[in-house]
């Protein structure tokens, strides 16, 4: 599995421990606890907004999916709030950096 | 375990100059050799750089162009607080007894590629500083109140110390309207809040105790040291209105030094942007959880310098790899009462608090003279 290849076709993929029973997250080949061998699977889309702000006319989220993966990304539109439901719309790479665009639920 | 102590030290002026690293290095290692004329280039053990900059071998490149052969030769990186883990290094090396004086020569680029951690992927698009400095500017504004206005007397009081540092980048002072209305870069954050990444170079020379008297008559001792990472990647903070790397560091140098935070009578605090000042306080524990303002707004209204007396990061600029040795430098000359018009009265005992992106990691130390 690379994680890299997957997202750049627009699926956000998780690595998971079998053996801990937790999500590794930055993507890893290896449990960051015992570094037995991940398993991968398809992450949940859905998650909650931990904190925001706006650049220009555009908000960025740091967002938590899954109770541990936290990432940024963009606000497709709307006004965020504090701990509300968003979902990732898209996600690729884009000049090398990971991107998410993120829709208010 | 015999003390190690500073014994000389050398600044160039922070600028926006497009000089080579190598000329940066050379130049404020020439200012420590120029303050000291009974150092003798063969006493030196090790020289360590601390840079960020993508050029190679440079302790080794800076050691022939100082006419340097040392046993221990490398560089030291660690983002923003590659400065003070360099010192760590030096104070490591002299206490187990490989080398017994050490020059540390921390050096940047105003381009620094240290400002942009590229394997952060967790952050998406959104991989320059500003864009942590918002988050924890939202977040501590959210928990605790606190307004952009209140914010903004950070940038005003640094401005107003770095008046009074000649090598600081900074040449202003800001009113709170200047600093309200300047550049906004996020909802959050305006063009002074934050400290501005500039071309400079610091270095000091740490030696053990008897070593050290030779070059001196006021030798500043390290008691303490605390060091803390918490994780590489921003995202992974547990709080982002408090610094717990910077909470754990602080209690490690405090215990090794065997002082509490009400011995500090004077301080530098990695203020990368104006949030950070009060964040900082609170998680060094001068002063409670979100309480952090009040003490900045008295040492403002009082003109007390005893925080940032050479201006912070925000007022003396932030040359990376250089920042953590000149934070170290300013409280030696604090304690060596030799600061001049930054002079904090009677100051006997100091701390240091340098971190690195988004406080994920962090080094603070006790000076004492």
């Amino acid at each position: 599995m690379n994680f890299d290849a997957e997202l750049e076709n627009g699926n956000f993929m998780v690595s998971e421990c079998n053996h801990c029973q937790k999500i590794v997250w930055p993507p890893s080949d290896f449990c960051n606890k015992c570094f037995k061998e991940v398993s991968w699977r398809k992450g949940a889309r859905e998650g909650k907004i931990i904190e925001f702000s706006r650049k220009n006319d555009s908000y960025f989220c740091l967002i938590e999916i899954e109770k541990s993966i936290r990432i940024i990304g963009k606000l497709s539109k709307g006004i965020p709030i504090e701990g509300q439901q968003v979902k990732i719309e898209k996600c690729g790479i884009e000049n090398k950096n990971y991107n998410f665009e993120i829709s208010l639920v | 375990m015999s003390k190690v102590g500073i014994a000389s030290y050398g600044l160039t002026k922070f600028s926006k100059d497009d000089s080579k690293i190598e000329s940066v290095l050379l130049q404020s290692t020439k200012k420590l050799f120029d303050s000291n004329p009974n150092l003798n280039r063969n006493d030196i053990d090790a020289v360590l750089v601390s840079t960020n900059n993508n050029s190679k071998y440079l302790s080794a490149v800076l050691s022939e162009m100082s006419g340097i052969e040392p046993k221990i030769a490398h560089s030291v990186e660690s983002l923003c607080n590659s400065g003070t883990n360099a010192i760590v290094s030096a104070y490591s090396y002299i206490s187990a007894g490989l080398a017994d004086v050490v020059l540390v020569c921390g050096a940047e680029r105003y381009d620094s590629p240290g400002q942009i951690l590229e394997w952060d992927n967790s952050r998406g698009e959104f991989k320059h500083p500003i864009f942590w400095a918002s988050i924890f500017t939202k977040a501590y504004k959210r928990e605790f109140s606190i307004t952009d206005e209140e914010l903004a007397i950070v940038p005003v009081k640094n401005h107003k110390q770095s008046k009074n540092n000649p090598n600081a980048l900074s040449e202003k002072t800001y009113s709170l309207d200047e600093v309200i209305n300047s550049k906004k870069l996020t909802d959050d954050l305006r063009l002074h809040d934050c400290s501005r990444p500039c071309t400079g170079g610091a270095s000091i020379l740490l030696a053990s105790e008897d070593t050290c008297k030779k070059y001196t008559d006021t030798p500043i001792w390290i008691s303490g040291i605390g060091q803390k990472t918490t994780s590489a990647g921003f995202t992974k903070n547990i709080t982002f209105s408090s610094m717990e790397s910077s909470r754990i560091a602080a209690t490690s140098a405090f215990q090794m030094s065997k002082r509490s935070i009400n011995d500090i009578d004077v301080a530098e605090v990695h203020d990368a942007f104006s949030v950070c000042e009060p964040m900082a306080l609170e998680s060094l524990g001068f002063t409670d959880k979100g309480k952090g303002m009040n003490m900045i707004k008295e040492l403002h209204t009082t003109d007390n310098f005893k925080i940032n007396p050479r201006g912070g990061l925000i007022g003396a600029g932030h040359p990376l790899g250089a920042t953590g040795i000149a934070q170290t430098i300013e409280i030696t000359q604090q304690l060596q009462s030799s600061a001049d018009k930054r002079q904090v009265n009677n100051a006997k005992i100091g701390l240091v608090h340098n971190m690195s992106a988004a406080s994920t990691s962090s080094t603070v130390l006790v000076l004492e003279r």
